[in-house]
């Protein structure tokens, strides 16, 4: 039956199993609000700037796996999707961002609201197309679900000229073996190489001081219960990177929790000194290596990844695996219990976890407390009891960001929620609403900066709209503050514009939103306010914390520095070289 | 460093302190590409290899055999491991079909070139003719002060034609990038 381009683009989204979309409406994209009105049957959130609800589709696909979608205008409200658009690009975020265009026989002119929006993205996602027939439009739409959710997932712009939105067609929505069919040069890589795997089995056996290093891509794949059954099996301590956190539970006694730039201490001796290094669904980013010759300078490498590109792009690998995550662990694991393999150095093996015990009691995660000031870290651990470590975490980017990975423990994939890649502030609130909405059994805290609150702060009267119970817990320190850290250890202290005791009284801003404010100032606070926002289920609630403005976020591996540079936590005092000493 | 070390039953050895780090030759890599003729395509090549902080040394495009299919051949100066990822990354662009570094792989190679060469003496248009002949050129437009010459061949071959006739004086000339194709039998001799 003949219907309009907009009706297709409802239908095709249906046919996806959309549920809800995040967006703005305006000039270009009328046609698709109005058949969004008319067929009722998909949930819309109207967000307050085009950024919010591309977060929010990211914070709901983060939270859920499921394919997030933003919707914008053209021209400015298309242009206000790029920081998210870049955001889910970085960290393999499968959304499908849909703008509106200017009429077919006017792009190229300079309309009203016309910006080259598919020129602009190019870069930043995975792929992206302009409608020109609406012929085109359902397997367009399809093709574009498909190739986010599938492979290395990530962003996709569909861009959709106002006319195309309004001809009339009885176009059939294509079957998923027909949008297979249309991407011949698209094939995703999953099975992963048997050879490869015997390689890797062999190594994992012969190893002495063997480490799992866990990324983004173990918790996409949702292989948590394969990498416990693996590192429990072969021994191997387990860390993650800020991405990969809920991967593995940090409580496990296998757990060296966070490596890096912000690492602990006993995960970054256990990877400089490990002879076997075993990254899964991580790329060795330059906030996780650091000096990148100096990164695990005598292990051999197993890199099992589902992007073949992302193999030996910062490091040499010794045996790659291209496939997807759980596919290739669970054949692994399968040829581990065949060939009933036994680790070769039993006794290395036993010394190795005791050393690295050692470590963990040498040097635990830690920060001097205070019962006059309220120490940041100290409202994380708050948090962290108070949801009994169940909560979903959102964050901003900065000192508190680095907080919330350290002092709340998470035990399931898709918990942490952050800008991991971009580090976008103002990603920790609209997230947080997309992650509720997409969760919405679970408690949600977003554990923001008052600086980066402040960058999506109006997002706030979206989630009292839509009676989104999001708790925002503000670690106010009145900073920019991971910059003034910077400042202050690598510039002699020249606080240059990074001073924010200007800002709004965030309780009365609540109260304005329609929402719930609450401030604590001192540390018999902290606890009474979080029970007091639990208990607040029908809108969100603004907890201001005033902590300790000069507080520093360590250990800390300077940029670009080996880690035998790590600060500690005392903050003077840099790591002898000599205790970065290799065993063999 | 003994507490650190326990109760030292691990022994301490003597174990590299840095990590190899491949680094690659810096040379000119021929880039063969099979793509979907798509809007964009071309687009999404280039700003792949400009992100690298490559330019493209030589380009051609063209329709293959088969509707909507295109051959593509692309000339960058890079190092060898960076080459590596880019090939990598466009194997990865959804339009691109076939991608592969045909620099070491036994492969024929044609470029054509337009070249117009001031010939107004008399002398100046006996050497050029007689350039063109030896080189199995052609020349293609004729005025009272130029030659324009057509030229086909390896790059080697073409440079060498310029060279020889560029102290007449070159007013113009095109190129249009290397086509190339990996060979199907062992290497033959070149012409
Ligand atoms: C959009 C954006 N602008 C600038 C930066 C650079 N930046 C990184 S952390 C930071 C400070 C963040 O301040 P705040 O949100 O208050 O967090 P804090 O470090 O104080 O916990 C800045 C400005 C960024 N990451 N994102
Ligand atoms: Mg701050």
């Amino acid at each position: 039956m003949p219907r309009k381009g907009a009706d297709i683009v409802i239908e095709a989204l249906k046919e996806e199993g959309v549920e809800i979309v995040f967006g703005i409406p305006g000039g270009a994209i009328m046609e698709v609000y109005d058949a969004l009105y008319r067929d009722g049957g998909i949930k819309h959130i109207l967000a307050r700037h085009e950024q919010g609800a591309g977060h929010m589709a990211e914070g709901y696909a983060k939270a859920t796996g499921k394919v997030g979608v933003a919707i914008a205008t053209s021209g400015p409200g298309a242009t206000n999707l790029v920081t998210a658009i870049a955001d889910a690009y970085m960290d393999s975020v499968p959304v499908v961002f849909i703008t509106g265009q200017v009429p077919t026989h006017l792009i190229g002119n300079d309309a009203f609201q016309e910006v080259d929006i598919i020129g602009i993205t190019r870069p930043i996602t995975k792929h992206n197309f302009l409608v020109k027939r609406i012929e085109d439009l359902p397997l367009i739409i399809r093709q574009a679900f498909y190739i986010a959710k599938t492979g290395r997932p990530g962003p996709v712009l569909i861009d959709i000229p106002k006319d195309i939105t309004q001809k009339l067609s009885d176009v059939k929505i294509p079957s998923l073996e027909e949008v297979k069919e249309s991407l011949p040069g698209y094939k995703p890589h999953l099975e992963g190489n048997l050879q490869q795997i015997k390689k890797a089995i062999r190594l994992m056996v012969e190893a002495k001081r063997p480490v799992l290093y866990l990324g983004g891509g173990a918790v996409q794949a949702e292989a948590q219960k394969e990498l416990i059954e693996l590192a429990e099996l072969m021994k191997i301590p387990v860390t993650t990177t800020n991405m990969g956190k809920g991967s593995f539970p940090e409580d496990h006694p296998l757990a060296l929790h966070m490596l890096g730039m912000h690492g602990t201490y006993y995960a970054n001796m256990a990877v400089y000194n490990c002879d076997l290094l075993i990254a899964v669904g991580a790329r060795f980013d330059d906030r996780v290596t650091g000096k990148i010759e100096e990164f695990a300078p005598q292990a051999k490498i197993i890199h099992i990844d589902i992007d073949p590109a992302s193999i030996s792009k910062n490091i040499v690998v010794d045996v790659p695996i291209v496939g997807d995550v759980k596919i290739v662990l669970r054949r692994l694991l399968e040829e581990l219990r065949r060939e009933a393999v036994k680790i070769l150095y039993p006794e290395e093996r036993q010394k190795w976890i005791e050393q690295i015990e050692k470590w963990k009691k040498r040097y635990p995660l830690t920060y001097s407390r205070s019962d006059k000031v309220i120490k940041p870290q100290y409202v994380i651990e708050q948090i962290y009891q108070a949801t009994k470590g169940e909560a979903i975490i959102t964050t901003g980017v900065g000192q508190h960001q680095m907080w919330a990975a350290m002092f709340y423990k998470y035990s399931f994939p898709r918990q942490f929620i952050n800008s991991g890649g971009l580090g976008t502030m103002g990603f920790g609130l609209p997230a947080g609403i997309g992650a509720k909405i997409g969760r919405p059994k679970r408690e949600v805290f977003v554990i923001d900066g008052d600086g980066s609150f402040m960058m999506t702060m109006q997002e706030i009267i979206t989630a009292v709209q839509y009676k989104v119970p999001v708790k925002v817990a503000i670690i106010n320190n009145s900073y920019l503050g991971m910059v003034r850290q910077w400042q202050e250890l690598f510039y002699d202290r020249r606080y240059a514009e990074v001073d924010l005791s200007v800002q709004p009284d965030f309780v009365k801003l609540a109260e304005a939103c329609g929402a719930v404010g609450f401030r604590a100032e001192k540390p018999s606070d902290v606890r009474e306010i979080i029970e007091e926002a639990l208990r607040i289920q029908d809108k969100p609630v603004i907890m201001d914390f005033h902590v300790d403005k000069e507080e520093n976020v360590f250990p800390m591996v300077p940029a670009g520095k080996s880690y035998r540079e790590m600060i500690l936590h005392d903050g003077k005092k840099p790591i002898e070289a000599e205790t970065m000493y290799l065993v063999g | 460093m003994a507490d650190t070390l326990g109760s030292s039953q691990l022994s301490t050895v003597k174990a590299p302190l840095f990590r190899e780090v491949k680094k690659g030759e810096v040379r000119k890599h021929l880039i063969s590409l099979t793509v979907r003729n798509e809007l964009g395509v071309l687009a999404r090549i280039a700003i792949l290899i400009a992100g690298k902080g490559y330019n493209i040394e030589g380009l051609s495009v063209g329709e293959t055999h088969e509707k909507g299919i295109s051959q593509m051949t692309l000339e960058v100066i890079g190092d060898d491991v960076v080459i590596e990822q880019v090939v990598k990354q466009l194997r990865k662009l959804i339009d691109t079909l076939k991608v592969k570094d045909i620099t070491d792989v036994p492969h024929v190679e044609r470029e054509l070139a337009l070249i117009k060469v001031y010939t107004a003496t008399p002398r100046a248009r006996d050497e050029v003719l007689r350039l063109v002949e030896i080189f199995r050129a052609r020349i293609v437009d004729v005025s009272p002060e130029t030659y324009t010459v057509e030229i086909t061949g390896t790059e080697d071959k073409i440079q060498a034609f310029i060279d020889l006739v560029r102290p007449f004086g070159i007013k113009e000339m095109a190129r249009t990038g290397k086509v190339a194709m990996k060979r199907e039998s062992t290497p033959q001799e070149e012409d």
